[in-house]
């Protein structure tokens, strides 16, 4: 029994299912947002400050490639927090079948997805 | 010869709460920003500078700042000891990550009691 075994890992066929890609995601998400930080306070910063700096801020986000950043951490913020609630949703045995943990992955990435679109056609 | 096994630094199960209950701040604080945004008519620097205005906002404000601050440094410690495997690489994104959140903490407060 203790024979070292090769193991043949077929790459290629072995797939993710759903739940693990909003589980990454939702780490990579975390990581970026937490990489915004300091780029999310100065918005906060700059907005309350005066009307000065507000209009200006607005200036600033109304460019293009800004524009795109704001939305892919709006992005990234709406997956967090729909795939955080559902972990708390997991916690509290609101989903206790395989079949509800895939469907809820699946809202997910739905929702979220929707809400950033509306973000963007809101920024647009 | 008694064999101990050693469990950890028992700091997972708290953290595993603080993570949990800092997320429920934050997503009721969020729910709350967004439901005031929601039902205003118009929005502008004075609308937005009068709701951070008052202290009670400022200092929930704050509560949520604080609560996003303990929990990203759950989530990037976690994803550190995933991921980086030298100790002493470790401990100094550890450090620098701290650093950092302690100036942001400081830097909320100038930016809601400071305007």
């Amino acid at each position: 029994m203790n024979k070292k075994r090769p193991k043949h890992l077929a790459l290629h066929k072995i797939k993710f299912p759903l739940p693990s890609y909003v589980s990454i995601l939702h780490r990579v998400s975390g990581a970026v947002l937490f990489l915004a930080l300091p780029l999310l306070l100065l918005v906060l910063d700059q907005s309350l400050r005066s009307v000065e700096t507000y209009t200006n801020l607005a200036e600033c986000i109304s460019h293009p490639l800004l524009k795109l950043v704001l939305l892919g951490l709006m992005w990234g913020f709406l997956h967090h927090f729909c795939a955080g609630l559902r972990y708390l949703a997991i916690d509290l045995h609101l989903l206790p079948t395989l079949a509800a943990a895939r469907s809820s992955s699946v809202w997910v990435l739905a929702v979220s997805l929707t809400l950033t679109v509306v973000m963007g056609v809101k920024l647009w | 010869m008694v064999n101990r096994i050693l469990t950890g630094a028992h700091y997972g199960l708290r953290d595993w709460l603080v993570q949990r209950v800092t997320a429920v701040v934050m997503a009721v604080y969020a729910l709350a920003i967004v439901a005031y945004l929601l039902i205003q008519p118009s929005f502008g620097y004075d609308t937005w500078a009068e709701l951070f205005s008052g202290n009670v906002m400022r200092t929930f404000s704050m509560l949520f700042l604080l609560s996003l601050f303990y929990h990203a440094w759950i989530g990037v410690r976690d994803i550190v000891m995933d991921y980086v495997k030298p100790a002493s690489i470790r401990l100094v994104i550890h450090v620098l990550v701290i650093l950092a959140l302690v100036l942001y903490v400081i830097w909320s407060v100038q930016i809601l009691w400071g305007m």
